[in-house]
């Protein structure tokens, strides 16, 4: 026999379950929507001569290679300096020091760093690396502000990954008179790797679709060559992407969405590199 | 540090804390090694007590049982011999640990040259997430082990009773044994060490019967060579394999003597009531 309350309760799973169902699918909806907005406008435009030309006030001589090019630089040097200081970071708060006062502090401005608008990193950028350093409009200032940019970032899903690692196997490691440092190299960080990698990427993801600490900093937005090295001049491809979108004609709306197009292939290429990664590592930890 | 194997011969009869020793202990006057001596070891958590003032002795190649209910602080003793309690925040330690008249918490010691000495088993199976053969052959090789590392590591997975069911899979992954090879196979690992002391932290508690069974054969075989220090919660375990049993209680030692004494006629009446499953 089924109650009242019972045939209610049963109505009100139903309900939520739908309920629950349908906002887990808005946001794949509107991905979608915007997905194919953007490859209907740009997908005319997408060719190998649009990877392969420099920009060009003509359309349909226009291309990234300045920007994709500018992009990798800025990737692999944000990168090198993000990268070693991050995980040092995150082992250093996670496994090398106790929890005091001093660390609490560091780990309260880490959290507080992430949360900053990234402009304010390129105004940051612009007075420290631009101006004090004197390096320029340059691939070494804009990576630098990106590393600034991402590092919270990477700490804390370093830190996250090490505190993944059972404590059993620090213990299992100290007990057979390894030292701490032995413990991390052998053990802990091997087993953090997969979620560390993960963090890394994503963080680099994120940078990579980063616009406005790279206008503040001054990238310029029409660049005919590729970077030849770090203390070039570069453009990256939200940068040209925001000049193409901001012109009036609308063909270069249209090389703007190609471009957009190019940015999330990238993209989608270093969230499956990620998603593969934490993917092998679970079937190896079975 | 120095670590010269001091070996000290006393009578048995001062083997015991006085307060706590059986009357039963001084009859045969057989002598034991004294291996590792707790003196007035009181152990804080952020200044509450776990471990109260207590005092004991570790015969050399005996095996001693550890016993009392949840929270009476044996766990915390065991961890103190080889400062396996240095790495949780706020502990403290009062009093002298004394392994072969080297305090332990002296200031001159190393803690990571202590767990060179004494080795530890835990309570669930710990095995790196890497080969067996990596498990038993990374102590050694950190600590600087230069010669046959393979015939380490077959006489190690000999001497824990593994050899047999995995010489033909060294390379695979330690995470696919059974829990009680993979205790077996912490066993092995730390006896790479070459340990004078194994101390194991309820080692059974995680396994079958079946798996029980074996390593407390396996106990019975170390004793030739190691001396074992276990905590338990199971009584039929320490009745079985050790020699020598300290029953706790709230962070207090309030029996220590041989175990068929404490077993048969323990002499406080607390201790009685806990062996005969009245509480606990």
């Amino acid at each position: 026999m089924i109650s009242r309350s019972l045939t209610y309760r049963y109505w009100f799973a139903r309900a939520f379950h739908v309920f629950c169902f349908v906002v887990a699918w808005t946001g794949v909806v509107i991905l979608g929507i915007l997905l194919f907005h953007v490859t209907r406008e740009g997908i005319q435009w997408l060719d190998l001569q649009f990877l392969s030309d420099f920009p060009s006030r003509f359309p349909a001589k226009a291309g990234i290679r300045s920007a994709l090019f500018g992009t990798l630089w800025l990737m692999g040097f944000t990168a090198l300096f993000s990268v070693p200081i991050g995980i040092g970071s995150g082992l250093y708060l996670e496994e090398f020091t106790n929890k005091n006062r001093f660390s609490r502090f560091i780990d309260l401005n880490i959290s507080n760093l992430a949360g900053v608008p990234s402009i304010v990193y390129g105004m940051l950028g612009l007075v420290i690396f631009v101006r004090w350093f004197g390096l320029e409009q340059s691939v070494l200032a804009g990576s630098l502000t990106m590393s600034l940019l991402i590092l919270p970032v990477i700490i804390i899903s370093t830190r996250e990954a090490l505190r993944s690692v059972p404590n059993t196997i620090r213990q299992a490691a100290f007990a057979l008179g390894a030292t701490r440092w032995q413990t991390t190299y052998a053990h802990v960080l091997p087993a953090a790797l997969p979620g560390i990698l993960t963090g890394i990427i994503l963080a680099l993801s994120r940078a990579i679709g980063e616009t406005a600490p790279l206008v503040m900093i001054g990238a310029l937005t029409y660049v005919a060559f590729t970077p030849e090295g770090p203390m070039d001049d570069f453009t990256a491809l939200p940068i040209q992407i925001f000049n193409w979108a901001s012109r009036p004609q609308q063909e270069f709306h249209e090389l703007a969405a190609a471009g957009i197009l190019v940015l999330l292939l990238v993209l989608l290429m270093m969230n499956s590199i990620a998603v593969y990664i934490r993917h092998r590592s679970e079937k190896r930890n079975l | 540090m120095n670590m010269i194997a001091h070996k000290k011969a006393l009578p048995e009869k001062f083997l015991m804390d006085s307060k706590t020793m059986g009357k039963e202990l001084s009859g045969k006057n057989k002598t034991e090694n004294i291996v590792l001596q707790v003196k007035d070891v009181t152990i804080c958590y952020s200044g509450t007590p776990a471990i109260n003032n207590v005092s004991l002795t570790i015969p050399e190649r005996r095996i001693t049982a550890i016993i009392g209910p949840s929270g009476c602080g044996k766990s915390t003793l065991l961890r103190s011999f080889n400062r396996m309690n240095d790495f949780v925040p706020g502990a403290t330690v009062e009093g002298q640990v004394l392994y072969r008249d080297i305090d332990l918490y002296g200031s001159n010691v190393d803690p990571v040259e202590v767990r060179r000495k004494i080795g530890m088993v835990f309570q669930k199976p710990n095995p790196f997430p890497k080969s067996i053969f990596q498990n038993v052959a990374w102590g050694p090789l950190i600590n600087g082990f230069r010669k046959d590392i393979n015939e380490r590591v077959e006489k190690s997975l000999r001497a824990a009773a593994l050899w047999d069911e995995v010489k033909d899979r060294l390379k695979d992954s330690a995470m696919a044994l059974s829990g009680g090879q993979q205790q077996r196979l912490c066993i092995a690992r730390a006896l790479a060490m070459e340990p004078e002391i194994i101390l194991m932290d309820e080692p059974c508690s995680a396994l079958d019967p079946v798996s029980t069974a074996r390593i407390e054969d396996l106990m019975y075989e170390l004793k030739q060579q190691y001396t074992i220090v276990i905590v338990t919660h199971n009584m039929q375990q320490a009745s079985r394999v050790s020699k020598f049993t300290a029953f706790f209680e709230a962070g207090k030692l309030v029996e220590f003597g041989k175990t068929k004494n404490i077993f048969t006629h323990p002499t406080n009446k607390r201790t009685e009531e806990y062996v005969t499953g009245r509480f606990g």
